[in-house]
């Protein structure tokens, strides 16, 4: 199939990446020699007025014992946000409380509220179908309906709900999304063939537009290119950047460099002795990854664990 | 080591045993009528006049409408199983449905013959011929008994066949699927209709020809109930007769050598077809699961 | 964008209320046919238990049965028949098939082992009334006899394909480091096998016997002209002789009322038989342990 690089035209606007000192034992992160000194981010991520996802004190349970525990946090709307923190800490779980799909495993539990634009989304007359309309999610693993072509994939949200009837609707939603994640020219020429045909890098970027054709206002994205080569995983973090124009962005990374390149703002976690994961701190990228307020954060951001 | 070889080598032996004894005894028939066997709708002892078709009729129809009813019943009762069902509720649902397997094919049409028959001739037969009558299938005399009843008793022995496998088969499909239909705001059955049947499609068509093939095979439930008469009509409502009961049934009373050899010969395309059934269904359902348990 | 979107969803949409109803009957749909499908089950059993512990007493099992017509009797004799037919069945299928067994899986890959499994596959799926033939052919036929034997070939050879599957499984599964500490101790294949797998293997290796038994329990198909039944006591296996779930079969396409009562207590015999083998072999196999030392 066609080479993952994208072409110019729909290249998504950049992002200034910040100017990241490590810690004492890291090479500085910044320009490569050559390039020039790229703008700090003060001016660019907002104070948390506008916060258009809240949690409050969100417990997951497995059965009888607790993933996470009272973790109350802010998202930025219209900003990527990072999850960032060793395996096990419960990162994934909390993104999967997010848009309720945590529940959907037969043992699985949530207490605690989330407030998407003020209305909580456990509340009992809530129908998660309409939560998931709202807060769309790509997987870890890229994962296309294999029985579908790559034109059914991108509208079968809009099929549930019963639009997108016609092709040329159907046409319409897919070169929108498809180009908003950086595919289309890839694969305009190829949307009835299987989209299981196409490669991993491919297939994410399949999924995202999948996502983002039934318009969600929250994007959550788990581990997006853990699966995925290195630059198949560039075009996603540069899409990432881009999509936060309008959308707002939650992603679990387990890599801190990528966290540090794309995001706005930083959530660390931690999983305790008792193996239940808390917020650690929670701040703008930039101040997290240069001056960050707790010491379990910067050991982790240094690497002495994790 | 070499009991362990002696014993493979013996087993082997015995198969292909089988095989050659079947073709060695229906050798008289095979000479004399050829393929005419298949096609030729007389089946007289009298007249030594031996032609299967009417035979090959009966079983078909009779696993025809099985399979139709199993499958339709089955691969549902197996979404219910895999994903609907409360998860105390799934297991000992499960249970009971495979224990249906294990009930003994005479048991079966001691019931069929006794408590079935008697309810189709009360009412739903009369029920199918006052609404449909005007088809050919649902005219003629109701006797309780008859192609239609049997179809119905093979529908029931099958169906822990096919919700089984399925059920195995739709557990197979990942939950990566499930997921991502979810988050795109799909409910439980949309998923199930739209993503999960489909991707275990081939494994469902694959537990619907191997539980098609054990119709085929079936002996003592039909002969109980179908009515034992090799003749083709119409109606479903008639008497009718499959391969294998006009072999238990006539066997001991053959005569002469050819009506024997005609016997086993129909004891040969059982044969035949099962193993081109079972191939076949082997090889959907393997695609699909690498378990065990499909076998 | 957002606009656009939202136009989108305003035409033509399904509202989730109706979603919500037709996936709740669907759902409900699933529900009923699982439902059928165990009542059913439960129907079949409610039946053959009523109409059969009537005539369920000590008189129906420990007597013959009584001439035709005559009321009374029993199937003393199909049930020590039964017995007699399937323990042989047993005692020739239990080696042929474990054996088999271990054979497949030692040399899982050779060319002999992948076609002997093919054959064992394609055996489970051949009618029992075609294996009676070939038990006919060969047992029957040259002697110009029925007998009990016969029987027991057919039925040794319908439970082979079950024997041998679950004791290849139960040798494959047997965990690895058993099979080291066999060679540890300077066995060779053969004799780890043998001495140390093979034990270990035992429970799931019975539990193929005993689905490889309620497999056979009330077949009555391959009886038809290999036993052949019998009126009267026989214990000697080499002549005709009479089976449980045969003389259900004859009892009930019979016109006798006091018969057709008869058949119902048998296949009531049967089906407890069926279900306690088949519990007591899901029981019998624990689950392998996943402790590690």
């Amino acid at each position: 199939m066609a080479n993952d690089v994208s072409s110019p035209e729909e290249q998504p606007r950049r992002r200034e990446k910040p100017a990241i000192v490590f810690g004492l034992h890291r090479e500085p992160f910044g320009p490569r020699p050559g390039e020039e000194e790229p703008v700090g981010r003060q001016d660019r991520a907002p104070a948390l007025e506008s916060a258009q996802l809240i949690t409050d004190k969100i417990t997951a349970f497995y059965g009888s014992k607790r993933a996470i525990e009272d973790v109350s946090i802010q998202f930025q709307a219209k900003a990527v946000s990072a999850l960032i923190g060793p395996s096990g800490c419960g990162k994934t779980t909390l993104l999967r409380c997010l848009n309720r799909i945590h529940e959907t495993d037969p043992s699985a539990r949530v207490t605690g509220s989330v407030l998407l634009d003020g209305t909580n989304i456990y509340e009992s007359d809530v129908d998660p179908i309409v939560v998931r309309r709202r807060i769309g999610m790509v997987f870890q693993q890229p994962n296309p309906f294999p029985t579908m072509t790559i034109l059914q994939n991108v509208v079968s949200g809009l099929r549930y709900a019963g639009l997108a009837k016609s092709r040329s609707e159907q046409l319409e939603v897919a070169e929108r999304t498809l180009k908003q994640a950086a595919l289309w020219n890839e694969v305009k020429d190829l949307l009835d063939r299987p989209a299981i045909a196409l490669s991993g890098g491919q297939q994410q970027r399949l999924c995202i537009a999948r996502a983002l054709a039934i318009d969600p206002e929250v994007l959550l994205m788990d581990e997006p290119t853990s699966a995925l080569d290195p630059i198949s995983t560039g075009v996603i973090e540069e899409l990432m950047t881009a999509l936060a124009d309008d959308y707002t962005v939650i992603a679990v990374t387990h890599n801190m460099q990528q966290a540090a390149r794309v995001s706005d703002y930083t959530i660390f976690m931690l999983a305790g002795q008792d193996r239940i994961g808390h917020v650690v701190e929670m701040d703008k990228t930039n101040n997290i990854f240069t001056h960050p307020k707790e010491k379990r954060t910067e050991d982790y951001i240094s690497g002495r664990f994790g | 080591m070499a009991s362990v070889r002696g014993a493979t080598l013996l087993f082997a032996l015995v198969v292909i045993g089988l095989f050659v004894e079947l073709v060695r005894g229906s050798w008289s028939s095979l000479t004399a009528f050829g393929l005419k066997f298949l096609v030729t709708s007389q089946w007289n002892p009298v007249t030594n006049q031996f032609g299967a078709l009417p035979l090959i009729y009966g079983t078909v129809v009779s696993s025809g409408i099985a399979i139709l009813l199993a499958g339709f019943v089955g691969v549902f009762a197996a979404a219910y199983l895999a994903d609907f069902a409360p998860r105390r509720l799934a297991q000992p649902l499960s249970f009971a449905i495979e224990l249906l397997a294990a009930v003994p094919s005479v048991v079966y049409g001691l019931w069929g013959l006794f408590i079935l028959a008697p309810i189709m001739r009360a009412y739903i037969d009369p029920f199918l011929q006052a609404r449909f009558g005007w088809l050919p299938i649902f005219s003629g005399t109701i006797y309780g008994t008859g192609l239609l009843t049997a179809g119905v008793l093979l529908a029931l022995m099958i169906v822990p066949t096919v919700t089984a496998i399925s059920r195995d088969v739709i557990l197979a499909v990942g939950k990566d699927q499930r997921e991502a239909s979810l988050a795109l705001g799909a409910t439980r059955w949309e998923t199930m209709r739209r993503v999960v049947l489909p991707a275990a499609r081939s494994g469902i068509v694959g537990a619907c020809i191997l539980a098609l093939g054990r119709a085929l095979g079936e002996t003592i439930a039909t002969t109980m109930v179908i009515g034992n008469r090799p003749a083709i009509e119409a109606s479903l409502f008639a008497p009718s007769y499959t391969l294998s009961s006009v072999i238990a049934n006539e066997f001991t009373e053959a005569t002469s050598d050819l009506y024997l050899s005609s016997l086993v010969e129909l004891g040969l395309v059982l044969f035949g077809v099962s193993i081109v059934v079972n191939a076949v269904a082997r090889t959907l359902i393997w695609s699909m699961v690498r378990d065990k348990k499909a076998r | 964008m957002a606009t656009e979107a939202a136009s989108l969803r305003a035409k033509h949409a399904t509202p989730i209320a109706e979603r919500r109803i037709r996936s709740l009957l669907g759902e409900i749909f699933a529900g009923t046919c699982a439902g059928v499908a165990a009542i059913l089950l439960l129907t079949i059993f409610v039946y053959v238990l009523r109409e059969g512990v009537g005539a369920l007493n000590l008189d129906f099992v420990t007597q013959l049965p009584r001439p035709v017509g005559i009321t009374g009797g029993g199937v003393a004799n199909g049930i020590l028949g039964s017995l007699i037919i399937i323990g042989i069945a047993v005692i020739i299928a239990t080696p042929v098939g474990v054996l088999t067994g271990i054979y497949l899986a030692l040399f899982g890959s050779g060319t002999l082992a992948e076609s002997v499994r093919f054959m064992a596959d394609v055996l489970s799926g051949v009618p029992s009334i075609a294996i009676g033939l070939f038990a006919y052919t060969l047992l029957v036929a040259p002697f110009h006899h029925f007998s009990g034997l016969s029987a027991s070939f057919a039925f040794a050879i319908l439970m082979l394909p079950l024997i041998i599957r679950t004791s290849e499984e139960a040798v494959r599964t047997v965990p690895r480091r058993t099979r080291e500490g066999g060679f540890a101790l300077g066995l060779s294949k053969y004799a780890t096998t043998m001495q140390v797998v093979l034990p270990a293997a035992r429970p799931a290796i019975l539990t193929g016997i005993l689905l490889g038994i309620a497999r056979v329990t009330g077949e009555t198909a391959p009886l038809l002209f290999t036993a052949f039944g019998s009126q009267f006591m026989e214990l000697n296996p080499t002549n005709p002789m009479a089976e449980l779930a045969l003389q259900v079969f004859t009892y009930a396409i019979s016109p006798y009322q006091d018969w057709h009562r008869q058949a119902w207590a048998g296949a009531a015999l049967l089906i407890l038989a069926v279900f306690v083998l088949n519990v007591a072999a899901r029981f019998l196999l624990k689950p392998p342990s996943t402790k590690r030392i």
